[in-house]
């Protein structure tokens, strides 16, 4: 019995705990559990960055969305002369082809976004079970699935990228296909340390003392807690999977048939677009898939900033050796009495 | 009187956030005379660690000094300028952290580490820094050929024994210790406390020992002082302290552990969810044993939520 | 040291899987390449070089295994076949005299975004809430989302096509020759000048953000306080106690780059028609010249594990705790 259920003990040492009503210490009621994710949520909202880039995702995807509606027409049409510059009856103008820039550059959002987060769920999918059956499953599994993951790390993804697209048919499932093969390892190496990390925690060790499943500790226990890094981790693999798309296409590699921004700059490539000085064609595609990159790099900040209160803007400009401030108050009152006490010693 | 090298006076130390400030030292007054081993005892969180970094002005924003005065052998620390503190450091006062694995620079060789305070403080060649970096493992028992050694490569043992050299290497007239044993065994910890105690004899240094653990501080301190929430609540000599403790909460330190011998008894701390509030300022019992006075109305039993 | 074996013995595993990856890649072409190769070849090749062509792609009557060991002992000796749209060249001889500028263009662009980043990160984590800490990193990546090769046209249109300040395409300028004086060493810096520029503001903001962010973790350290509280000057905590300990991850990085070198390069070269490896490699997809693929590829990977390997062995001197483990 602790000292606190003993009142008589309590008020001999001269502290007290007022009883409660049914004559027996009040107990404390359990603390709330808290899930990793939440406060990753409600930090992200506050951050001004990440609400920056959260907006133009937004904007993006309704583009995407509502393309249909909101293009000039089908952007696979012939509707100008070749090579205008922008107009009124053609806002940004014309390929050298003469199809509206506006058009392809709307529907093109289509494509590039849906591979891009294809290729950004589908690796953080497979890094994330790579991840997690490593640290969970064991030392062969581990060393197996490590081994692999490092050969993947090493072998050069752009080349392999070219060879393997060069090699299967083309399509915008190649382009997925080939996309996750090279980028699944980046992700899988960060998910597998974290899990590491996790793995180790005691509360993982209780759980598997009280019988729980493999699975539903991997999934159950340790991914809440793995929320903030697998958020960037995705953010990653989605800003990997637009920009590879782009430069795939752009080299032709991709599926030309398809309207999307790498393939409009691969035909104002392909078409001259520069050399003929119609930068019209070359720049819209180009700053979609900025702003869309940017974007999301600016949600990565703010789950950075949130996770890390470290990495935040601090108040006032600082340097890690200035020695502690003073308040103002005190700095006068102190030489005030340094000065009076010169006084005195004279 | 002589004037006193350490004088402390009203300190407060707050973290200003944009949420809200916390106040981890409230008006905190006590000095120590040369030689002195004083002892600051209180539960993790107190502030004392907080007292320890200010005297150096180590404390980073969001932490600023509100209020009160520091005072080492008549200098007024808080108005000094970063570079007479860069002076002042480790010469007048040095300090040894809790972890010396943690405060130990990883890719530096041991005498590297050593070296450096010569090398800054006094000028010397890089030889000659390393010669006198070795006297100083001699002063502590570890073999010189140590200085070639990285700190992963030493025991606890011995690196806080470093840490300890190295406090000492400018013969400062004040030591901080801030928990130089919470990270060691049961047994290294005597050896370092027997360690400190013949440094202190030989350099004859004031020491301002800080610590959770009570019995460690009870034989080497001159004079102790119970912290609580940011203020002092008895201060006193150390004997007195330990054979008639007279705040409620410094009884409750003193009974929280046995004694090795006698009859068994039951063990008496605070109780559960036993919280002082408003701890008035300290007032003599006697002419060297100062307690804040505490009433009922300190005393509040809050539930934890 | 054992250390050192396992990474040794892990490269070689990965070597061997590249090898083995190039082997079974045209294998599994679609289509019968060798044909068209023949057919284009027409009246160039003997027969038993055929044969040797045919062989390589897998159409051999011979057992996969006795396939697959003549390859390795090929490779092994330094034989990469014959390059189809450069015949008779051989692969070694086409990858021999490109590899040398995609060397030049790479290296020389990781050097200046690596240091230039990683101090730039030292100082902006050093001076928190200044200009280089506030404003600088969101701007940089902001550059660094453009597409790449989209940043590298845009140079080049605006400098080197519509102002003419630098030249728009190859490593010299034409009618030049190749050797050790300076006015042709110049016109290759001349040249360098663009496709560099472009590589590095698209990948500096990368390193300065890595750098910033793993120096602010490092400055929290406790052997930073103990540093200070030793009243050590600024530069010396800085530089020797901050920025050494914050530097590891970033070798580590340099590494990585180091092997993405030879592959990493290739858009550049596209857009800027240097004669590089990358450059090489895709004309060698659009040409089907299959063997040079095949060679350019083996190459490329054989690099980044020597890269690597070099980085491993330099990160352990740089670290003692890792000789330890």
């Amino acid at each position: 019995m602790s000292l606190a259920q003993n009142p008589q003990a309590m008020a001999e040492l001269g502290l007290g705990t007022a009883p409660g009503p049914d004559g027996k210490p009040q107990a404390a009621p359990p603390p709330p559990r808290r899930r990793g994710g939440g406060g990753l949520l409600r930090g992200l909202v506050g951050n001004g960055k990440s609400v920056a880039g959260i907006v133009i995702l937004i904007l993006f995807l309704l583009i995407a969305v509502f393309a249909p509606v909101i293009s000039p027409g089908d952007p696979n049409l012939i509707t100008g002369m070749g090579s205008q510059p922008p107009s009124l009856e053609h806002w940004l103008g014309t390929t050298a082809k003469g199809q509206d820039v506006l058009a392809l550059n709307i529907w093109g959002s289509r494509s590039s976004l849906f591979v891009g987060f294809s290729v950004g769920i589908l690796a953080l999918l497979v890094g994330l079970l790579v991840g997690l059956a490593s640290a969970y499953l064991g030392r062969w599994v581990d060393n197996i699935l490590s081994l692999v993951t490092n050969v993947f790390l090493l072998l050069p993804g752009l080349p392999l990228l070219v060879i393997l697209a060069a090699f299967l048919p083309q399509g915008l499932g190649t382009v997925i296909l080939v996309l996750v093969i090279t980028g699944w390892a980046g992700s899988a190496r960060v998910l597998r340390s974290q899990a590491m990390s996790i793995r180790g925690k005691d509360f993982v060790g209780a759980s598997q003392v009280t019988g729980e499943s493999g699975l539903r500790i991997m999934f159950r226990e340790m991914l809440p807690n793995m929320a903030s890094i697998v958020m960037s981790t995705f953010l990653a693999c989605v800003i990997f999977g637009i920009g590879a798309q782009a430069g795939l296409e752009f080299l032709g590699l991709g599926d030309i048939s398809t309207v999307s921004w790498g393939t409009n700059l691969y035909w104002a490539s392909n078409d001259g677009a520069l050399l003929t000085g119609a930068w019209w064609v070359f720049v819209p595609p180009g700053v979609c898939i900025a702003l869309v990159a940017f974007a999301l790099a600016l949600v990565n900040y703010g789950v950075d900033e949130t996770t890390n209160p470290r990495l935040r803007r601090p108040r006032r400009r600082t340097t890690p050796d200035e020695p502690t401030r003073v308040a103002a108050s005190v700095k006068n009152s102190s030489s005030q009495a340094a000065a009076s006490q010169k006084e005195q010693k004279r | 009187m002589s004037t006193p090298l350490l004088e402390v006076e009203n300190l407060s130390v707050e973290y200003v956030t944009e949420a809200r400030t916390v106040r981890a030292v409230d008006r905190v007054t006590f000095s120590i005379a040369e030689r002195e081993v004083f002892g600051l005892a209180g539960e993790s969180g107190c502030g004392k660690s907080t007292i320890a970094n200010a005297i150096l002005r180590l404390l980073r924003d969001p932490a600023v000094i509100a209020g009160g005065s520091i005072r080492f052998a008549g200098t007024d620390v808080l108005a000094l300028s970063a570079e007479q503190l860069r002076d002042f450091r480790w010469r007048q006062v040095a300090m040894v952290f809790q972890s010396a694995m943690n405060s130990l620079n990883p890719v530096m060789t041991i005498g590297d580490q050593i070296a450096d305070i010569f090398t800054t403080h006094e000028g010397v060649s890089k030889k000659t820094a390393m010669a006198r970096a070795g006297e100083l493992l001699d002063l502590v028992g570890i073999p010189r050929d140590r200085l070639r050694s990285y700190p992963h490569q030493l025991s606890g043992g011995m690196r806080q024994r470093v840490v300890i050299a190295m406090a000492t290497a400018l013969r400062p007239p004040l030591l901080i210790m801030d928990e130089p044993t919470t990270a060691l065994d049961v047994v290294v910890q005597q050896e370092i406390m027997a360690q400190i105690k013949d440094l202190q004899q030989e350099l004859g240094f004031a020491i301002l020992f800080i610590t959770h653990d009570i019995s460690l501080m009870v034989e080497l301190s001159d004079r102790m002082a119970i912290m609580y929430a940011g203020r002092f609540v008895e201060t006193a000599p150390a004997k007195e302290i330990f054979d008639a403790p007279k705040h409620p909460y410094t009884r409750a330190l003193m009974n929280a552990f046995p004694p090795m011998a006698g009859p068994r008894t039951r063990l008496r701390g605070l109780g559960e969810g036993v919280r002082f509030r408003d701890i008035p300022d300290l007032e003599a019992v006697t002419p060297n044993h100062w307690v804040a006075p505490s009433t009922d109305d300190n005393l509040i039993t809050e539930a934890i939520s | 040291m054992a250390y050192m074996l396992r990474r040794f013995g892990f490269y070689l595993v990965a070597f061997w899987v590249s090898i083995t990856l190039n082997f079974f890649l045209p294998r599994f072409m679609p289509g019968d390449p060798v044909s068209r190769m023949v057919a284009r070849l027409q009246g160039q090749l003997r027969p038993d070089q055929i044969e040797a062509l045919k062989e390589s792609f897998g159409l051999s009557d011979a057992p996969l295994w006795e396939q697959y060991l003549r390859y390795l002992g090929q490779i092994l000796t330094g034989n990469l076949g014959f390059s189809i749209s450069r015949f008779p060249t051989p692969v070694v001889d086409v990858i021999g005299s490109v590899i040398g500028w995609t060397l030049l263009l790479g290296f020389v662009s990781l050097i200046i975004a690596v240091i230039l980043g990683n101090v730039l990160g030292i100082l902006a984590a050093w001076r928190r809430g200044g200009v280089l800490d506030s404003y600088v990193p969101p701007i940089l990546i902001f550059i660094g989302s453009f597409p790449y090769f989209w940043l590298a046209m845009g140079m080049l249109y605006v400098f080197g096509v519509v102002l003419g300040w630098f030249p728009v395409r190859h490593a010299f300028g034409v009618g030049m020759t190749p050797e050790f004086s300076l006015a042709f060493i110049a016109d290759v810096a001349y040249h360098l000048i663009l496709p560099a520029t472009s590589i590095v503001l698209v990948s500096i903001g990368g390193w300065m953000l890595g750098m910033r962010n793993t120096m602010i973790a490092t400055n929290a350290e406790d052997y930073i306080v103990m540093a200070e509280a030793k009243g050590l000057r600024p530069n010396r905590v800085r530089t020797n106690y901050a920025a050494r300990n914050a530097l590891l991850p970033s070798v580590t990085a340099f590494g990585m780059s180091l092997g993405f070198l030879v592959g990493g390069a290739l858009l550049t070269e596209v857009v800027f028609a240097y004669p590089g490896i990358g450059f090489t490699l895709l004309s060698a997809v659009q040409n089907l010249d299959y063997p040079l693929m095949q060679g350019l590829f083996l190459t490329i990977t054989t690099f980044v594990l020597i890269a690597n390997f070099l980085v491993d062995i330099v990160y352990v001197r740089l670290d003692p705790r890792v000789r330890v483990s």
